[in-house]
């Protein structure tokens, strides 16, 4: 059963007069039924604080919160319908697994039969049968993943919500996982709000992501659209990774004939404006050419397998490319490079907002 | 003989030294209620006794005299018991309720009023006599031993509160909203979630509680009735009841019943005392 959630106007702010923290400012998110939204930022964003807000374990200073269009402001947690997934899990130590699956279905006055075959469905789902009579202490971070997933599944709430599930995880489990929570969502279609600091995560899981900053939201989309055209430096900054290169300078002419120019070098780009602005440029968008103007010092090269990446030090500071494994250069080699008028990134050079 | 073997030769040295001093006074107090007041007279305070004579025991639970009353320890042992079972367990139960409430339900002012409660931690038991007997006579408790019970959990309930709030502060709170998502209040997380979980913790309240109770001489000597001395009370006055022969042998008796409770406690809870004392942030 899929739940719309509707957030609007959601403040939060701690303490008071002038040691007052607004959290959370002014927070505007729609989800639809069905969704996997990601909500991704830097610690202390807020994030988690939103996440706590729509299970009901804090409540904003102001705002609208509604979970398939009823309102569940002053509501308490267990009367919303939803399951979270904590980042420490937070199986209970004295339980066993089966107990720990089945807890929220007893606290419910779900007859035992009923929940024991719950419990057996939930645990041939995740491939955990195996492990019900066990205690936490006993099982792997994978498998207290797992049984974590399988508590909040137990019930089949309107509303998923997980708080960073996997950073307690080794990479390669990590990965595994993912793709766990990922087939989870396919089977279940339960609306879900998944938060993370990861922005591989977030591009991976989520149908929707948000980014957030210092408790203001900076861009809702798709994965995509947040990838190919970021509202501002910031996020285009965050979501990618190596990095998005900036290079701040001035434009100047026409859009068919416009020139970039700084700090050791110029690229005949359009622009949508003139005076100072920031070209943001992807690595996959950077290209090494022998024979191009803007030039440069080789400083690193990071072979990763499929691609290499070559670190250049330019009069804008260091710049990557992401070149072929096949391509041949050594610290030290001067490369030139070009930049071609697809996918570029405008943004005000002082304001950092997104041009055109 | 290398510089290892020599400093592990002083450490055992050092424990020898401290195990003799501790036990033998215990040893003194054994033979000595083994002798009879002949081979007491005339022998050492170290010497062994003859052989087991039971007799000084049997005297001292029930038939030694205090002033004109023969009744033996007795009395006072049952006095103790029904003064320190009840108070042992509704002060652990209301420090593990107070701990509960003070680390995982914080609410405005919560750590200030933990900090009051510190103080009952710290006082000296002294400057509540006169009060505390003005209280139980409002309550016309004076003199008995659901009287006593009250004081021993009033004076408890500070360090009960302590040990419970400090142990629980180490629980993740995640544990509490995984309980509160799931649908549990705030008593269902309390005995399905948290008392589990306090095994280590619950044993060593109960055996300071009960120490501290059952070996408590101030509250019992100043509240107590003539019916509701608790041992420590009894203990003392039939060591003080002079006749003409000092009978040591049944005061050391009447000591080590008198110590008994106690020291069975701490055997059959006491692999959990030390547990308890250094366990640290509870794992999931």
């Amino acid at each position: 059963m899929a739940a719309s959630l509707h957030i609007a106007g959601i403040r939060k702010v701690f303490g008071k007069g002038d040691k007052a923290v607004e959290i959370l400012k002014k927070i505007e998110i729609d989800v639809a039924p069905g969704e996997f939204l990601i909500l991704v930022g830097p610690s202390g964003c807020g994030k988690s604080t939103l996440l706590n807000i729509i299970a009901g374990l804090e409540e904003p200073t102001e705002g609208e919160l509604k979970i398939a269009g009823k309102n569940v402001i002053g509501m308490a947690p267990a009367q919303r319908d939803i399951a979270m997934v904590f980042q420490s899990y937070a199986l209970y130590p004295t339980m066993s697994v089966a107990d720990n699956i089945g807890f929220a279905l007893e606290m419910r006055k779900v007859p035992l039969e009923v929940r024991q075959k719950r419990i057996k469905e939930v645990a041939a789902m995740l491939q955990i049968e195996h492990l019900l009579d066990r205690r936490p202490a006993q099982l792997s971070g994978g498998q207290r993943q797992r049984v974590a997933m399988g508590r909040a599944l137990a019930r089949d709430p309107q509303l998923f919500l997980f708080d960073e599930p996997l950073s307690n995880l080794d990479a390669k489990l990590r990965v595994e996982m993912r793709a766990e929570i990922k087939r989870l969502h396919q089977i279940s279609g339960i609306t879900t709000v998944y938060v993370t600091h990861d922005q591989i995560e977030a591009m991976t899981l989520g149908s929707r992501i948000a980014v957030m900053k210092d408790g203001i939201l900076q861009q809702i989309g798709t994965p995509d659209e947040i990838y190919r055209a970021p509202a501002n430096t910031y996020v285009a900054g965050f979501i990618g990774s190596p990095t998005m290169n900036f290079i701040t300078g001035q434009a100047s002419g026409t859009r068919a004939t416009g020139q970039f120019f700084f700090e050791g070098g110029a690229l005949q780009l359009p622009c949508p404006a003139q005076g100072a602005v920031t070209l943001g440029q992807r690595p996959e968008h950077i290209h090494l050419s022998d024979d191009a103007a803007w030039r440069g010092e080789v400083t690193l090269v990071e072979p990763t397998g499929a691609d290499t990446y070559v670190v250049v030090k330019t009069g804008v500071g260091l710049v990557t490319v992401r070149t072929p494994p096949s391509t041949v250069v050594k610290v030290g080699d001067q490369v030139g490079m070009t930049v071609s008028a697809h996918h570029n990134n405008w943004f005000d050079a002082q304001t950092g907002l997104r041009l055109g | 003989m290398n510089a290892k073997n020599l400093s592990r030769l002083g450490v055992y040295a050092v424990l020898g030294i401290a195990a003799f001093f501790f036990l033998a006074p215990l040893y003194v107090m054994l033979a000595t209620s083994f002798k009879d007041a002949e081979q007491i007279r005339s022998g050492n305070l170290l010497s062994l006794p003859n052989g087991l004579n039971f007799e000084s025991w049997t005297l001292a639970w029930s038939t030694a005299c205090t002033g004109v009353d023969c009744r033996g320890l007795k009395p006072y042992f049952m006095n103790s018991v029904l003064m320190a079972v009840p108070a042992v367990l509704i002060s652990t139960a209301w420090g593990a309720l107070n701990g509960y409430v003070l680390s995982m339900w914080k609410f405005k002012g919560s750590d200030v009023l933990f900090g009051f409660i510190l103080f009952g931690v710290f006082m000296p038991f002294q400057v509540v006599l006169l009060p505390m007997s003005q209280v139980l006579g409002f309550m016309g408790l004076s003199s008995s031993i659901a009287g006593l019970v009250l004081v021993h959990c009033l004076a408890g309930m500070a360090s009960t509160t302590l040990f419970f709030r400090n142990y629980y502060t180490a629980i993740p709170r995640e544990l509490v909203n995984a309980a509160r998502m799931d649908g549990a209040g705030f008593w269902r997380i309390f005995y399905r979630i948290v008392i589990p979980m306090s095994t280590p913790i619950l044993m060593v309240t109960l055996i300071w509680q009960f120490t501290n109770i059952w070996n408590d001489f101030l509250f019992g000597v100043a509240f107590s009735g003539a019916d509701s001395k608790p041992i420590t009370v009894g203990l003392n006055n039939m060591a003080n009841t002079t006749s003409s022969v000092k009978s040591y042998n049944v005061d050391m008796a009447a000591a080590i019943i008198a110590g008994l409770p106690t020291m069975l406690v701490y055997v059959l809870a006491g692999q959990y005392f030390v547990k308890g004392l250094t366990a640290g942030a509870v794992k999931g």
